[in-house]
């Protein structure tokens, strides 16, 4: 008999998905499922999914969800887990929803240390609308809004999240990862790992940020939009363990 | 429980929310209504719930969104100013037909306006306030003892109904004391199969979800959406009638401006004018059958208000234009005394010919 190397995890639906080839949405819906079914959690977990390409996240993870209001997840996510105590719950956001319009709910339910896990997505743009500037454009990088490049004296320099979010006392874990190539995709499903193991041990708010393409927006290909991450969003977003603090001990 | 305690009107409303059960309350600071906010983070934690005090009025509505659609019963509050920033979420909640209790102690407008009492967000309570076709089932109590009966039945017409359920009060309300019979007359809390808890055995995951990409889907959505608010409609006006049969006037008014509008009526009656009133207690829906039938037999109406007369056209279209409507009102926070009232009463009736 041969043994079985690869399976779909049991946390995500056997449908396709409706997002763009190249798009990273798709490994990290399933990185973040594996984990939920390695930790066993899988029947007691709530995803709050946020508005942007994965507002229909509901259709390929299989657990209780509920879809926020742009920017509003952590918000929600807040009460869900102050009342399913015992629940896992995680939000799953991008950088135009989290960093932009959704930026004072993240950094408060930071600052309060709620006890729930953010998995953000940072594609530099925002995917859904049709690749409009973020908050965490690159300094030139052309899009729909920024058509002659982000100008720092206008829009500013990139939003970095992670170092932002990592100078609250309230979360324990925050990192940065990305999944374009298999090693990273490696540490990327451990990084994810650790914030839920965290989560489950009550210790504080987690956070794990992944650097994603979106070929579509960006005018790339797949292979292209890769190389794009490697080279251009990793210098300015460096990939590593920006928080690594001790539980909340009250 | 017949003995009766002295209490603010905004702490009746956290009161009675506690004993309805409401153990998650979602809020930020704002004048008028800061003492229900104080109330529940004081009552919360020694019956083991969570008082949270969001970064935003917009965290907190959402924060309630999340605790509706958990499957607790869950409140916040607000005045005019920060009930505005609330209507995003309003409408996320009516459209995910989530239960839950919303109340506005209301303040003069526009702007930031006034920190005293007013009527002015009429419009917004019963027209819509945020964006899509929906509808808050509206409770306007005239008295601390009323706040505090509504606030417990608001918490089972929202299960009842899965429908956002509002406190329409305003400054006065909120801030005068009088003394209230802490009776609960609540209804056994229902059965939420729909609710997120995390599937704990069920095999479907339950989804809370207010988008649809299709066409058909999104109009069905709104088609049984209207349905309820239309069971509503036949099912829950509600409004007081005061000395209404033989009045040849009738105030109409709700609230804070409803007791001032008894003394007058009073007064005028001491006068020997027959005078009524007409008091709404849910304004949506609005008591259009009770006014169509008492215009049957009055002359004339007058709406008293603390705004420019938003309710004006409510009355006007329940009795379908048959009798004129008259209106007086008061903004930026000023209250009208009776004697002031009473004067409108008399200038109506002179220009009726009575």
């Amino acid at each position: 008999m041969q043994d079985k190397l690869f399976a779909i995890t049991k946390g995500l639906k056997d449908v396709s998905t409706h997002y763009c080839p190249g798009c990273h949405h798709g490994i990290i819906h399933r990185l973040v499922a594996e984990v939920l079914e390695e930790l066993a959690v899988l029947d007691n977990t709530i995803l709050i999914e946020p508005v942007g390409c994965s507002v229909l996240a509901h259709n390929y993870f299989d657990v209780d969800t509920i879809q926020a209001a742009h920017g509003r997840a952590p918000a929600v996510a807040t009460a869900v887990k102050r009342i399913h105590t015992d629940s896992v719950v995680f939000t799953y956001q991008g950088d135009g929803d989290l960093a932009a319009i959704g930026c004072a709910e993240i950094v408060h339910a930071a600052m309060r240390g709620e006890k729930f896990t953010t998995i953000f997505v940072n594609n530099v743009i925002y995917g859904m609308t049709g690749g409009q500037m973020a908050p965490t454009t690159l300094e030139n990088q052309v899009t729909a809004t920024s058509p002659f490049g982000r100008k720092n004296n206008e829009a500013g320099k990139p939003m970095r999240v992670s170092e932002m979010l990592a100078t609250l006392d309230g979360p324990k874990y925050i990192a940065r990862v990305a999944v374009n190539t298999p090693g990273n995709v490696n540490k990327a499903k451990a990084a994810i790992k650790e914030a839920f193991i965290r989560q489950i041990r009550g210790d504080g708010f987690t956070f794990v940020e992944v650097l994603s393409t979106c070929p579509t927006n960006w005018g790339m290909s797949p292979i292209k939009a890769n190389k794009f991450v490697e080279e251009s969003m990793m210098p300015y977003f460096p990939l590593g363990l920006y928080k690594d603090g001790e539980g909340n001990k009250a | 429980m017949n003995e009766k305690i002295l209490m603010k009107g905004n702490e009746a409303i956290g009161e009675a929310a506690v004993l309805a059960g409401c153990h998650y309350y979602f809020g930020y600071p704002i004048t008028p209504q800061s003492e229900l906010p104080e109330y529940m983070a004081k009552k919360l934690p020694a019956v083991g719930g969570v008082f949270v005090q969001a970064e935003s009025e917009i965290a907190a509505i959402n924060m309630l969104y999340g605790a509706a659609a958990a499957g607790v019963r869950a409140m916040t509050s607000s005045s005019s100013p920060g009930f505005s920033l609330k209507q995003e979420g309003i409408s996320y909640i009516a459209a995910a037909e989530l239960p839950c209790l919303l109340v506005n102690v209301q303040r003069g407008g526009p702007g930031l306006g006034t920190i005293q009492p007013g009527q002015a967000d009429y419009f917004q309570a019963t027209k819509g306030g945020g964006h899509g076709d929906y509808r808050l089932l509206v409770l306007a109590p005239n008295s601390v003892q009323e706040i505090f009966d509504l606030t417990i039945e608001g918490f089972d017409l929202a299960d009842r109904y899965r429908i956002p359920v509002l406190i329409l009060a305003d400054g006065a309300l909120g801030q005068m004391m009088e003394a209230v019979s802490l009776t609960v007359k609540s209804a056994v809390p229902v059965e939420k199969p729909w609710a997120i808890t995390g599937r704990r055995g069920r095999v479907q995951a339950n989804v809370v979800n207010t988008l649809s990409f299709d066409k058909d889907t999104a109009e069905q959505t709104n088609r049984d959406l209207q349905k309820k608010y239309a069971e509503i409609s036949q099912n829950e006006a509600r409004s007081e009638a005061l000395l209404t049969d033989d009045a040849e006037l009738v105030l109409v008014a709700y609230g804070i401006t409803a007791r001032i509008a008894k003394s007058a009526m009073e007064r005028a009656r001491e006068s020997g004018y027959k005078v009524g009133l007409l008091r709404p207690v849910t304004l949506w829906p609005f008591p259009s059958a009770e006014l169509l039938r008492v215009a049957r037999t009055a002359n004339a109406f007058l709406v008293c208000e603390l705004s420019a007369g938003q309710m004006v056209e409510d009355v006007e279209l329940a009795i379908r234009c048959q009798k004129p409507v008259h209106f007086y009102g008061r903004t930026g926070g000023n209250i009208p005394s009776t004697e002031e009232l009473y004067q409108q009463i008399v200038k109506v009736l002179n220009k009726e010919g009575k």
